[in-house]
């Protein structure tokens, strides 16, 4: 019973927790995500759930998923396979086997391969009693029944009773990761504040799913991951939609503008908009709109009276919000329109993630409509992106699309947090009274025009969706002048290029071969390089955010490799794009349109494999 | 009337013409939109408003040119969306005095949901609402308001389509303010955007205008010298509802809870039988019941319809701000930053 049990000791470790959608897993995932970035390790996440609020009960279409990925090292991605799956019915099992290492741990639980269980998953027999998991350490235990019995007493209706059974595997593995409990005790306390009740059968279960996996001798070992030596600071751990929507709120901050966004809800975008609700605090107006082009709409008219506007939105939504962009494009008012993208086309696949509106964002608006494309590359650098986002849009005066992705804004990591203090200044151009105002009179250096908000006497002026006169800004068709317009438009954005820093690259300035990634695929793309390049492979990494206009340098990178492989999660948008901006340079490709990021592995064979090529 | 209003605001140095910008009006001649024009440049100029805290919003029509001919902040957007940004705008800053300019396409077809939208929320702007019941910008095709059996470009075998009454759809959504005019009475349609400002939140001025290329006449039997005065009836709160040549004509309530038109001095029908209007009834019925007459059968209702008081949205966003900032432990992004789980690595 109190035998030592063996510790090997790791650099890092993949959890996967699954279950039905109502099991609690991302609850599960993220108390294990957060005790173990207090431990200081370093962490990545990736939560996996269905579209369905409560899809069918023990289904595979069913199965919610949540992965975590900790350290002793810098962590970039959530892990391609598990060392231990957490599958709470046959279905989970079913869904996530091949997720799991070659002699990975499984942790079952049992009371849930009852005969019905098991066929609603589609298995033809239990697979706990075949040869399938034989290279598997499986742990079965019977979690339903345990933590029934351990609750019989408590006093807790049967569904409260039902419902606190994910408590105990996370019980189980805490005691596996030599994990604290305090932590998820004092979560289970505030949270469940109005009833102690439910605080103590949590709590109790939470402990006896750590002393049951202390006492059985199914564990032949538990695994110690040491803290990653990180950075001094102080750190949070943050999801991807919340640092965007606190990047925006910084910026207004640092502008010192008022925040407005109107918005629609659509996934994965709503949390940015929810986040955003709750800071009144600080002042921050939003505006819950009847659709996604009223919530565009809202927010140009709240640029044009004067707030730092933005809008936040998924896919379709941007399908939607296109001729308001249009409009905003033409009387040249600050905006940031967040697209999280999603699965696509049309509804696609809400929950899953894809890199696929990159078109969309640069080009899908009616006629010559030019506007800043930039996109952040990981849950905790969101923050920073959607702050430049708003840099730019309120200097340069233009609308900004700001790309993120459900991967990433669902997805959490540790952050080191910033001061505001440290952050760069976000100078206005506002006209004042008194000015000598024209409504297109233009900065020689930004070509912007300055922005003359009601209320202020003596600059009432008008604007529109018409073509303007160049300076004055009455409506004009004289052809000359449209032209002139439109280059004006165009060369304007293009000087948002004076204004960004250059195109980084990570490795050899001489290797063999350059990856190049954009966005969200960041963490596997650094991960896979970085791995190739401790076996001594000629690799090197170009990682864009800054899509539209493109970085100075950019042209001068690419040209420096013999070959270069772009990697996308589409069919080769962003490849396209640099075919079309640089003629003479070949580019291969690397896709994938699954609804899942990349894994480290494919990636690494793909690159292998261009490695070798003659 | 009139003067009695204008009074009640604080007189203003401003004139119309302060109002007028340097654009020339290129509307056709004879249009309903001059005197609408000219009716707001009257009102703008009587009111206790600074000229720069006016933003003039419209969407995408005939009328919705409007703004470029206003010398005031003005945003001419795009097709429908006009209540949308103006709902931005003063959501955005509520001290500005908000007119938005729509035609019956603009806010009830291609804007219906927005218009709904914003009179639901009841954000604290003037909405003027051309209905000459016809697409003019396009070139003459049916609107939301066009009357079943019309003959247009897209409808040449008459619209099988049933028309919108934008009362009906304005008090449907919970409008506190509806009230109506004629583009050529710029009197009642001046007196009429004062009440609709003074008035705090959403308020709609139908306006019957006129086309004179694609529908001209549409509304003829109201507004013709001959016809009018048994077919307009000027709605005045507290006062009879009386109208009629001969002024003896008024409206009662039959039993089966629908409006009758009476004569005075007939079937022993006095004066004192016919209705007062009272447009600051919270009961939406009755203003229903008026807003719904047409002719011949019933004069059609002039004036404000329903005046009825509530908070505005932008008051509601105002004051929950202060309310939630007045207990907030949390002052600025710095303080944000640092809340709830964080931890430090030495």
């Amino acid at each position: 019973m109190t035998q030592k049990i063996k510790i090997i000791e790791r650099e890092e470790v993949v959890i996967r927790f699954s279950g039905d959608s109502g099991d609690g897993m991302q609850l599960t995932g993220t108390q294990f995500s957060d005790t173990s970035a207090l431990f200081g390790n370093d962490v990545a996440t990736f939560p996996d759930y269905p579209a369905e609020i409560r899809a069918p009960q023990g289904t595979v279409g069913g199965v919610s998923g949540f992965q975590l990925h900790f350290g002793h090292m810098e962590v970039n991605t959530p892990g391609d396979f598990a060392d231990v799956l957490v599958a709470m019915n046959p279905a989970a099992l079913k869904a996530n086997l091949k997720w799991v290492k070659a002699s990975g741990t499984i942790i079952v639980n049992e009371d849930s391969f009852t005969a019905k269980g098991i066929e609603k998953a589609g298995y033809d027999s239990n697979p706990l009693e075949d040869e399938k998991l034989a290279d598997y350490n499986l742990i079965k235990a019977r979690v339903t029944s345990l933590t029934k019995e351990c609750l019989k007493d408590s006093g807790l209706d049967q569904k409260s009773i039902l419902r606190s059974k994910n408590m105990f595997t996370l019980g189980m593995v805490y005691w596996m990761f030599d994990r604290p409990l305090d932590h998820t005790e004092e979560f289970l306390e505030n949270k469940f504040k109005k009833y102690p009740l439910v605080v103590e059968g949590n709590k109790m279960v939470l402990r006896a799913g750590y002393n049951f996996a202390k006492t059985i001798e199914a564990l032949p070992y538990n695994f110690s991951v040491a803290p990653a030596k990180i950075k001094k600071g102080t750190y949070r751990n943050i999801t991807g939609n919340k640092a965007t929507a606190w990047g925006l709120i910084a910026a207004a901050e640092k502008a010192g503008l008022e925040l407005f966004c109107g918005s629609y809800p659509i996934t994965p975008a709503t949390e940015i908009f929810q986040e955003l609700a709750a800071r009144k605090d600080l002042g921050v107006k939003t505006f819950q709109a009847e659709d996604e082009i009223a919530g565009i709409c809202t927010s140009i008219g709240a640029s044009f009276a004067g707030c730092f506007a933005v809008t936040t939105t998924s896919g379709p939504g941007l399908a939607l919000k296109t001729e308001a962009a249009g409009l905003a494009v033409m009387t040249e008012l600050p905006l940031v329109i967040v697209n999280v993208q999603r699965g696509g086309p049309s509804t696609g696949l809400p929950t899953k993630t894809e890199q696929s509106d990159l078109m969309q964002a640069i080009h899908g608006r009616s006629g010559e409509c030019p506007m800043p494309v930039i996109a952040a590359s990981t849950p905790s650098n969101c923050f920073e992106y959607a702050f430049r986002a708003g840099k730019i849009a309120l200097e340069h005066m233009t609308p900004v699309i700001l790309l993120t992705d459900g991967f990433i804004a669902n997805g959490a990591e540790p952050w080191r947090i910033p001061k505001m203090s440290d952050l760069s200044p976000i100078n206005v151009p506002l006209a004042k009274e008194g000015d000598d105002y024209q409504p297109y009179a233009r900065d020689a250096e930004k070509l912007n025009r300055r922005w003359a908000v009601p209320g202020t006497k003596g600059l009432e002026h008008r604007i529109g969706g018409l073509e303007k006169m160049d300076v004055t800004g009455e409506v004009s068709y004289v052809p000359e002048n449209h032209q002139v317009m439109t280059d004006i438009r165009s060369e304007r954005i293009r000087r948002v290029a004076n204004y960004i820093p250059d195109l980084p690259v990570k490795g050899n300035e001489e290797a063999d071969v350059l990856v190049v990634g954009w966005g969200g695929t960041y963490g596997h793309l650094t991960t896979a390089v970085r791995e190739l390049q401790k076996e001594g492979k000629d690799i090197a990494l170009a990682h864009f955010h800054y899509i539209f206009p493109l970085p100075k340098n950019t042209e001068e990178v690419l040209k420096r490799y013999k070959k270069v492989i772009i990697c996308e999660l589409n069919e080769g948008q962003f490849a396209e794009y640099l075919r079309a901006s640089f003629q003479d340079i070949k580019f291969k490709q690397y896709n994938k349109l699954q609804g899942l990021p990349f894994t480290v592995i494919e990636l690494k064979e793909r690159f292998n494999q261009l490695l070798e090529e003659k | 009337m009139t003067d009695t209003i204008l009074k009640s605001f604080r007189p203003e140095k401003l004139t119309p013409k302060d109002f007028k910008s340097d654009q020339e009006v290129k509307w056709c001649p004879g249009c309903g939109d001059h005197g609408v024009l000219n009716s707001v440049q009257k009102a703008m100029a009587a009111m206790d408003v600074p000229k720069e805290k006016f933003a003039v919003i419209s969407g995408i029509g005939c009328s919705s040119r409007f703004p470029y001919y206003m010398n005031t902040y003005g945003f001419h957007t795009i097709h429908g969306r006009a209540a949308a940004i103006a709902s931005g705008v003063k959501s955005a800053n509520p001290d500005l005095e908000i007119l938005q300019i729509s035609g019956d396409g603009d806010a009830l077809a291609i804007g219906g949901n927005h218009f709904i939208h914003a009179i639901r929320r009841n954000i604290d702007m003037t909405i003027i609402l051309f209905n000459n019941e016809i697409y003019g910008l396009t070139k003459g095709q049916y609107s939301p308001t066009s009357k079943q059996g019309m003959v247009t470009k897209t409808s040449p075998f008459g619209t099988i389509e049933q028309p919108f009454h934008p009362a009906e759809l304005a008090l449907g959504a919970q409008s506190k303010f509806y009230s109506r005019t004629i583009d050529t009475n710029i009197k009642l349609t001046t007196e009429l955007i004062l009440a609709g400002s003074k008035h705090k939140g959403t308020s709609i001025i139908e306006v019957l205008q006129n086309c004179v290329i694609y529908n001209d006449g549409a509304h003829t039997l109201i507004t013709d010298k001959e016809t009018k005065d048994d077919f307009q009836l000027l709605l005045h709160h507290g006062e009879r509802m009386i109208f009629g040549k001969q002024r003896n004509k008024g409206l009662v309530l039959g039993g089966n809870g629908k409006l009758i038109v009476v004569t005075i001095g007939e079937f022993g029908i006095a004066e004192q039988d016919v209705l007062i209007h009272d447009a600051h009834n919270p009961d939406p019925h009755m203003a229903w019941l008026l807003s719904n007459m047409s002719a011949p059968e019933y004069p059609v209702a002039l004036g404000v319809i329903r005046d009825v008081s509530a908070l505005s949205y932008e008051e509601k966003l105002v004051q929950q701000i202060k309310d939630v900032q007045a207990t907030a432990t949390i002052k600025c992004m710095d303080d944000l930053l640092n809340s709830g789980d964080t931890w430090d690595v030495k």
